[in-house]
């Protein structure tokens, strides 16, 4: 396996997706739902129009964490559940970072459920990929929050009992400002739904349904079973809020694809932060003025 | 100058205005040049209970609230019953006799009733200013000018009180004070002003200071006792110092947001206590897995669980020491003053730094939220800082850039994401030099090892910066008391009264806890004597941990985990005992119960 350090190439003219390319070859198994979300993230990268050192990319643990390997731009490959508090860090950090957190529904509405929430509530500027495959593939096929009432997994070999999370209905409850959901098999329309996810201004949720091939029966029967229950939403007012919530709670595995809430109203946590005005804190100077600790003294007197 | 050391205490419900008249008699002390140490024992609740808040004055340095109560102001009833035992012979006691109809029975001691009822004119009967009816009776009883007082009830109160407020309070002020006056005996002690005035302020108060000194950017925190006054100082200072703080929703968010921004090149640091670091523990392995330096702060309090969330202990030693699976460098540092709070931050981010790996700060709840006075020109504003080997420059690298780079001193520079011609993965899985994850290729066995050495040799270097404990008194002496951390100024005081009673004490006191250096310390401890342990745990956790360092056994231990902190007597009476008795334990019993 190629294990070289990613030399940025000077990009001559716009970069292509191909500029975006890690040099480490996917692990994942093949006909994985995941190399549709890889392929569309690196065009959207690529459409960005930015260097590759000015994104950064942040994942938890987990078969689609291992995504930050697959691009050639900053990356954190971090605890699992964790990567959302991490990448907000980064985000204050240095704002002018496109930061992008990539993950699995275990990762995510799991153990990173809590911060998944919260995230969303505070309305980070970040845009957030989900991988979901209703499973745990790299413990080897176990029920996930997303798994259907009834399947049979390592984990419930009578049949799951509990009720699946709806991601989608969750993040527009939460406070999401942008939330989609896509296809891994459609390419160009996932491709854009990321870009769009990155240029808005606020935190960006997209559930990706990324079938498993391993665990849920082979490629062909999982890719077949997704084939005829999804299809993109019409007539859709995607600035009404509970209309989205409607198209979100409609149950089953019939599932509606596409940008199902968009606020452009309500500014990011980071753009409500005067602190961070005069760029980047990351870039700022260390320390405080003497005048400045003269003050604080001067209220402890 | 006239020397002094003299201990007021105040005691009542949560309600009653306590803190208010803390502070209030604490700041005139601090305004009169006097050193002050205050700490306040109290429970877990918002109104109700019972708190008991001692303000020690000295013409000496001072780091702790001493051994005896000169005077008490009991708000309530039940203050009295308490406390009435705790006045020291010759000392005094105020009350409220509109509450207290029985005579407290003490005749070695001034009892100075007053009427609350005749010395305000107080419609709404709630007893609102009662904290100010006392302190002035307290102040003129030690011969200190009311208009110290209502300077403070002005500043406290004209501008969200208003004027009418105002008016009140010190009218209530000026007819407790000429009371006092004309009925009671003033102290023999009249203190007098000594330029020039100290600052006042707690122990969170000055580890945040220490933090915005060192460069601290951003700050994250989950609410909990006692380690929420750090929060509470960034929070207000945040904007004019440029410093995010964020409130996250669990400590496990805290921590990986300040990992985040660290990573990003900020300086970072985050605050807790013993539950909210156990909830942090796997992401410090992760800090130290990827090599990003931060700072936790873990004020401890009384465990195990949720414990004694207002009572202080040395008992997460071991927590600390061992948080995080697998073996990865780190520091532990256990600030031995206040004061020396403010200087351990900007130190332990420089060696953070450079070394490229968590550190955490241990101290407890009687430093944090214990308060001291301190000269102003005793704060460097501007201490050292050093990044240690951090790439910023925006240039392109000729050679490919290997993150995890194998160095003889384990140090590999660090590039900030954002710069051209260095981008890496970072990772919490192991990896190679480049980041790979070396658990892809089927777990390489050869790399693992040189990329675990590469990151232990810098324990190496950690070492050889870490300063070994202090050692104080004379090299001949029958006792060696062995502390670490807050405790040291008990044990400095308890060292001098012990050598006064003719019984030589000498004492050793660790700061810097890991990574020891056994040479250096073994050269320290060699010194000792008849030498005793004394720590605020159940277990002994630092007796333990200085043996499998060192293989040093202390003679004997003294261990306080009643929640109190210690006084000075309490080391002084266990080191009598122990030396005459053959057992080789002291528990000392906590006289002040609140």
């Amino acid at each position: 396996m190629a294990r070289r350090a990613r030399r940025e190439r000077p990009v001559q003219g716009a970069p292509t997706a191909r500029d975006f390319k890690g040099d480490v070859t996917p692990d994942w198994c093949a006909g994985c739902g995941d190399f549709g979300v890889l392929n569309a993230l690196q065009s959207a990268y690529a459409k960005l129009g930015r260097g590759n050192h000015d994104h950064l990319t942040v994942s938890g643990i987990g078969c689609s964490s291992n995504l930050p390997g697959y691009v050639k731009t900053y990356g954190m490959h971090t605890l699992h559940g964790r990567a959302l508090a991490v990448a907000t860090g980064a985000k204050f950090a240095n704002h002018e970072l496109n930061v992008v957190v990539t993950g699995g529904d275990g990762d995510g509405y799991g153990i990173g459920g809590n911060h998944f929430i919260h995230t969303m509530r505070k309305n980070i500027d970040l845009l957030y990929i989900v991988m979901n495959n209703e499973t745990y593939g790299l413990t080897v096929g176990q029920a996930s929050p997303t798994t259907i009432v009834g399947e049979e997994t390592k984990s419930t070999p009578f049949g799951n009992l509990e009720t699946p999370l709806n991601p989608v209905a969750m993040a527009i409850v939460a406070g999401a400002t942008y939330v989609a959901r896509a296809y891994s098999s459609d390419g160009p329309k996932l491709a854009e739904l990321m870009y769009n996810g990155m240029q808005h201004k606020g935190f960006a949720f997209i559930d990706v349904i990324s079938p498993c091939v391993t665990w849920k029966g082979g490629a062909r029967v999982i890719f077949d079973y997704w084939k005829e229950r999804v299809q993109y939403l019409e007539d859709h007012d995607t600035s009404d809020r509970a209309a989205a919530l409607e198209q979100a709670v409609k149950t089953g595995h019939e599932t509606q694809l596409g940008l199902f809430y968009h606020d452009t109203s309500r500014q990011s946590l980071n753009e409500m932060e005067p602190v961070l005005e005069n760029g980047p804190i990351a870039h700022q100077p260390l320390g405080i003025s003497k005048e400045q600790g003269d003050a604080i003294i001067e209220k402890m007197m | 100058m006239a020397k002094y050391d003299f201990a007021i205490a105040v005691g009542g419900a949560p309600g009653q205005g306590i803190e208010t008249a803390g502070k209030s008699i604490s700041q005139i002390f601090a305004r009169y040049g006097l050193n002050v140490f205050t700490y306040t024992a109290y429970q877990s609740l918002i109104r109700g209970g019972h708190s008991f808040l001692t303000i020690r004055i000295s013409s000496e340095p001072i780091a702790n609230h001493g051994d005896k109560i000169d005077l008490i102001i009991a708000l309530d009833r039940d203050s009295v019953e308490k406390h009435l035992p705790h006045v020291s012979p010759g000392g005094a006691l105020i009350y409220n006799s509109d509450d207290v109809k029985q005579e407290p029975e003490r005749d070695d001691i001034q009892l100075c009733p007053i009427s609350y009822k005749e010395l305000t004119n107080d419609p709404d009967r709630k007893r609102l200013m009662l904290n100010v009816c006392a302190s002035s009776v307290a102040l003129q009883l030690v011969g200190v000018d009311l208009s110290m007082l209502e300077d403070i009830i002005i500043r406290a109160f004209l501008k969200r009180k208003g004027q009418a407020i105002v008016d009140a309070n010190v009218a209530a002020a000026q007819a407790s004070y000429n009371y006092a006056a004309e009925h009671f005996t003033p102290f023999d002690v009249q203190f007098e002003k000594q330029d020039p005035p100290l600052a006042f302020g707690s122990g969170n108060m000055l580890m945040a200071m220490g933090g915005a000194a060192a460069g601290v950017k951003f700050y994250a925190a989950y609410p909990m006792s006692p380690s929420t006054g750090i929060l509470h100082w960034m929070a207000p200072n945040a904007r004019d110092l440029g410093i995010i703080v964020r409130q996250c929703e669990d400590e496990i968010s805290v921590v990986n947001m300040v990992i985040g921004a660290a990573h990003v090149g900020c300086r970072a640091m985050c605050a807790t206590s013993g539950g909210g670091f156990a909830l942090m523990s796997e992401a410090i392995g992760s800090a130290g897995m990827m090599e990003i330096p931060i700072v936790v702060v873990n004020v401890q309090r009384g465990g195990p669980s949720t414990g004694l969330p207002t009572k202080t202990e040395q008992g997460d030693l071991w927590q600390v020491l061992g948080a995080s699976q697998g073996d990865f460098p780190k520091i532990v540092v256990s600030p031995t003053s206040i004061m020396d709070g403010f200087n351990t931050i900007p130190e332990l981010f420089n060696l953070v730094d450079k070394f490229q790996c968590p550190g955490m700060v241990l101290t407890d709840l009687s430093l944090a939220e214990g308060h001291t006075t301190f000269v102003p020109d005793s704060i460097n504003w501007q201490p050292e800082i050093d990044r240690g080997e951090l790439i910023t420059d925006q240039g392109q690298t000729e050679d490919e850039y290997l993150r995890y780079q194998i160095t003889d001193s384990g140090i590999s520079p660090r590039a900030i994401p954002g710069t051209p011609g260095h981008m890496h993965v970072v990772a919490t899985d192991d990896h190679d030099e480049d980041g790979g994850l070396i658990s892809d290729e089927f777990t390489n066995p050869h790399k693992r090892r040189d990329i675990m050495e590469k990151r232990q040799r810098k324990m190496e270097g950690i070492v050889e910066l870490l300063p070994p404990p202090t050692f104080e008194g004379p090299e001949d002496a029958e006792v060696t008391l062995i502390g670490w951390g807050s405790t040291h100024s008990v044990i400095s005081e308890a060292t001098q009264m012990l050598t006064d009673a003719g019984i030589a004490t000498n004492h050793i006191h660790f700061k810097w806890l890991y990574p020891m250096d056994e040479d250096a310390i073994n050269e320290v401890l060699a010194k000792s004597a008849y030498s005793i342990i004394v720590e605020c745990n159940y277990t002994g956790q630092f007796a333990r941990f200085l043996r499998s360092e060192t293989g040093f056994k202390a003679d004997s231990h003294i261990r306080k985990y009643d929640g109190e902190p210690f006084m000075p007597h309490h080391v002084v009476d266990g080191a009598r005992e122990l030396l005459n008795s053959k057992t080789d334990l002291y528990v000392p019993y906590q006289e002040i119960v609140v």
